[in-house]
This record gives C-alpha cells, structure tokens and sequence, in this order.
C-alpha cells in the first residue's frame, strides 16, 4: 500500500521553500500518517534536493500534517535549471511512499 | 447582518478569463479581485517600464478589462487588481481609455503606489536566513503592501482598483477592511480574514483546479472550471461557493489543500496585516459545492513589510530533443554524454542533462525508499533536455553568446548526433532572480490617484 491510497497532497512554492501538505481523505487514518510520516523518511526520500531536515507540521483539525523542504539558493523558483522549478510534482512523490502494512497504530 | 460577496477573478497572470466573465455577470458580487503577479513578473515589468515608460503594467489588463467591465459596471461590482505590476499609473490610464471606449462614463479608477522601494535599499533587511543581495546586483525592490492600502483606496470611491505589489490575501482582507470599519489590531478577525482570502487569491484551485487525480480526486467538468466567490459576514466567517451550472468541486478537500497552499508554519501565517493562525480553522460543508469557513485566528502583525528583490541572474539556455523507439534510452544516453563534452568549452555557471521519462523530474533514485523501481522496463520515447546557466557580471553579452552557443549544439544533434532525434526547441532567455527581503515600516509611503471617465 503506498501514501495515495489513503491521502491526498498538495505542493506550494515560495522562494528556496516547497511546502507539502498530505490530508488523509478519513480522519481515522490521521494517526497513521502521524506515526509512519516521519521527519526522518520524509527528509530521506528528498534528501538528494535538501540543504537541512525537512519542518513538520501537525495540524489536526484538518486532519492534515505539512511539510516543509528547504532547497538549494540555486534551485529557487525563480533559477531552478529544473523543468519542474516549483517543485509542484513533489506531492506526488511524497504520495508513493509506501505505508508499512502491520503498524501498531 | 451586513455581508461581502466577493469573487476571485483570477489566480495568476495568464489564467482564463471566461470563468471571471461569469462571475462579474450572475455572482451579484460586491468585488471582483484579479490576483495575477507572480513573484518574479514584477521585476520583469519593472525592466518593461524602463524601456518604455507607458508599459510595466500586466499585458493581459486589456483583455480582461474589456471582458469584465460592462458587467461589472452594471452591477456595481468593484474590482480589485494588483495588475498594475510595475505601472500602476499607467495601467489605470489605460482602464480609463478602455472603460470610456465601452462608453462607461463616469467610472473611477485609483491606482495605489508606493511599492516600488528600490531608492530605499540601504534600509533592506535581511529575511530569515537568506543573505541579502550585493547591492550592485539588484534591479527592483517592491514592498509586499498590505489591506490597509487597498482600504485607502476603496475609501476614494473607486470602481476600480490597481495596484502593484501587494500580498494576494490582502487584496481580498483590503476590501473587508474597508467595508466593515474593523479595528486594525482585531488580530483574530484579521487572521480569519486572512483565511478567506488565501482561500480565494488562487481562485480555480479552490474548486477543483490543481486537484483532479482520476480514480482517487475526480472533478466533475474540470473543462468548464467555475472560480469561487465567499459571502464574508461582519465576524469574517464565510460561505465559500461557486455559481450553479459551472465545472468543478469545492468540497473539504479541495478546501484542505488549499488552505495549506504556500504555507509553511500554519499557525504564522505572515501577511502585511497579521501573523494568521490556520491551525485553529474548521471547515463545514454545508450542500454540495457550498462550505462554511470560520474559527482562522491571529496575532500581531509583522514589524516590517517583506521584499520582493529582483536580482541579475544571467542567461538561462534550455534546449530538447527526442528519441522513441527501440534503443531510445541508448541514443538519448549517447546524445547526452555528446552534448557534455561539446558544450565543455562554454563553462556555464551551472548545467543540466535530463532524460525525460527516465530521472528528469524525481532523479534517478526515483523511487521511494531507495527500493528497485516497479517496472524496469525501457520506456519507448525519452526527452533529452539541456538547461544551464551562463554569467559574466562584466561582460553580459559574452554570457548571451554563449547561452545561444548552448542552443546550437543541440540543433546540431540533428545531423551530428545519434540516429532519430527529433523535435528540437530551444530558447535563451535574461534571467531576474528573486531574494526576499525586508523593509521598515516608515520607510514606505502609499498614495492613492483617483482618474476618472470623462
């Protein structure tokens, strides 16, 4: 089972910064993406693009957690060489993290 | 109980204008708001202005003015715009031209200016952690400005309103401001204000643009796409809506993202009015395509105005080509390394080589966990592209010959490369790059002009 499954994400620009809010479609699965979304694999999945851990954000009230990437001065939006300068596929690829199967939660 | 009924006409400068047309002919609005300058179109209309001084104003003012204004005026609905960009003198000049060729006599167009800060850059301020730039560097320094400005200019009694850099939610907090008299230290109706206008400021993402995901997020007629309006009370709670018979969503979902669009810390959220705190709002669905917003609270806003800072970047050289077929991601490889050699001797600041369809937009350990990906299966048709960066502070045109240098060599793939390439485009292009900053409050002035048709 992979992250889209159970959640859906947006991703946001501003400067070096990328946000990534994931939103679990049910608020009984809130808790699991608490508990598997961590800075940890968070920051490990897009560590290649980083120039510090990843920032989470808790907001349960939206049933949602936001992450926050801080990228390279010459990645920012406006001198990313990328094609994909915004960063704006990113809340796909934070989507097929795959969810471990037996989570005590 | 006095409300606003305010729509989102635009989320950026080359949106559609269609959806915006419908809103100004059945939405009863009060306001209409245009959001259309991206971080870097500023400094890019300030370049525009210098080489001609009844320019710097957003090139698509005309036709979206054309669209809106007869319904706008018929119903009394009043536009907010920061098209101004660069000029806002000019572009109200131009509104003026256009509104009395559509024989819309007596309407009155403010422009709001005083963003423009460049001449104060010994007072800028560093923001966060990023550096400010070397002040021979920069090129353009505008000031977020915030609701009061707009309010100020509401206060003038003008059917139109444009503006130049302003922060997008404040465009819509301006028009509550000024409708409702509220205290300027009420930091939680400020804060849920605020909400309502991040809400709006990206108008489609609201409603089911930015969203679609088939099977998982479908969005019924995303084709004929609806922007959303808000029916704002006194307390700054809102009915989030879109009209009837339009395409699109607007349910708990694409509320969430959007909500979270651009922001990083949910509880500071930093606008020239206020530090916004999301994290205390709640979200009711009321019927279908209809959502209730309240609860958004807030704290005192920031001491300085944050800068948007337009700074020399240098030439910007990006070229594609294709392969399909048998042996696509062979040829494509082989043009690459062909094209790193070749392009050795122009030594740019900072290159790229991407495979599209192999690690162009995720990188080559694309799948997550570092785990083998699904499929190893070769795909049939790649993209070569080549982006790279050319600077010399002393000598510009070198840097552009060389960028142009860039584009060449991939053209020349074509007869001097592997079998098949296909489909070349290229372009070379003066980048401005934009740092944040800040600025002291007292440093900027804001003036309103009030035009009007004769």
């Amino acid at each position: 089972m992979i992250l889209r499954q159970i959640a859906h994400a947006r991703a946001g620009d501003k400067g070096r910064l990328v946000n990534i809010s994931v939103i679990a479609y049910l608020a009984q699965d809130y808790p699991l993406l608490v508990h598997q979304l961590t800075v940890e694999r968070v920051t490990a999945l897009f560590a290649a693009d980083l120039t510090q851990s990843v920032t989470r954000y808790c907001i349960p009230g939206l049933q949602a957690l936001n992450f926050v990437l801080h990228r390279r001065p010459e990645d920012s939006v406006t001198r990313s060489l990328r094609i994909d300068a915004h960063g704006k596929s990113l809340s796909f690829r934070l989507l097929s993290l795959p969810l471990h199967p037996a989570d005590p939660e | 109980m006095r409300t606003v009924r305010i729509g989102a006409g635009a989320g950026f400068a080359s949106d559609r204008i269609d959806p915006a047309v419908d809103l100004a002919q059945r939405g009863q609005l009060d306001y209409l708001v245009f959001e259309c300058l991206a971080e870097r179109t500023i400094a890019l209309s300030q370049l525009r202005k210098r080489q001609n001084p009844a320019l710097g104003y957003d090139p698509m003012l005309e036709p979206r003015m054309r669209a809106v204004l007869p319904a706008c005026r018929k119903h009394g609905t009043r536009i907010l715009s920061n098209m101004g960009a660069a000029n806002p003198r000019a572009a109200a000049q131009r509104t003026i031209e256009i509104a009395q060729q559509l024989g819309l006599r007596g309407l009155r167009v403010a422009c709001l200016e005083g963003d423009d800060v460049l001449a104060h850059a010994p007072s800028f301020l560093p923001f966060d952690d990023e550096p400010l730039p070397d002040s021979t560097q920069i090129l353009t320094a505008n000031a977020y400005l915030g609701a009061d400005a707009i309010a100020q200019a509401l206060a003038t009694g003008a059917d139109v309103v444009l503006t130049g850099r302003v922060a997008d939610p404040s465009l819509f907090v301006g028009a509550f401001l000024h409708t409702f008299s509220w205290s300027q230290q009420d930091w939680n109706r400020l804060g849920q204000a605020t909400a309502v206008g991040h809400l709006l400021e990206c108008a489609g993402q609201l409603t089911g643009g930015y969203f679609a995901d088939p099977g998982f997020k479908d969005v019924p007629h995303l084709e004929r796409l609806g922007f959303p309006l808000a029916q704002v009370s006194e307390d700054a709670s809102a009915q989030l809506s879109k009209l009837p018979g339009t395409g699109g969503v607007l349910d708990l979902q694409t509320c969430r993202e959007q909500i979270l669009y651009e922001v990083m810390d949910p509880s500071a959220y930093l606008t020239p009015d206020v530090a916004a705190d999301f994290t205390t709002l709640r979200f009711t669905q009321q019927e279908q395509d209809r959502v209730h917003v309240c609860g958004a609270t807030g704290r005192p806003r920031p001491d300085h105005y944050k800068l948007s800072i337009g700074v020399e970047d240098g030439y910007l050289a990006e070229a594609q080509i294709s392969y399909a077929g048998p042996g696509a991601l062979a040829r494509a490889r082989l043009a690459s390394s062909i094209l790193r050699s070749r392009l050795e001797h122009l030594h740019p600041e900072q290159l790229r080589l991407d495979l599209h369809g192999v690690q162009a937009i995720f990188g080559e350990s694309a799948s997550p966990d570092g785990t083998p990906a699904a499929s190893t299966a070769e795909p049939s048709e790649i993209r070569l592209r080549a982006a790279a960066r050319f600077r010399d502070p002393a000598h510009p045109a070198l840097a552009e010959q060389r960028a142009a240098e860039l584009t060449r060599e991939v053209e020349s793939l074509y007869l001097n490369g592997p079998a098949g390439g296909c489909g070349i485009t290229s372009s070379v292009r003066h980048n401005i790059a934009i740092v944040p900053g800040l600025i002291p409050r007292d440093c900027v002035r804001t003036t309103v002009i009030l035009l009007e048709v004769p």
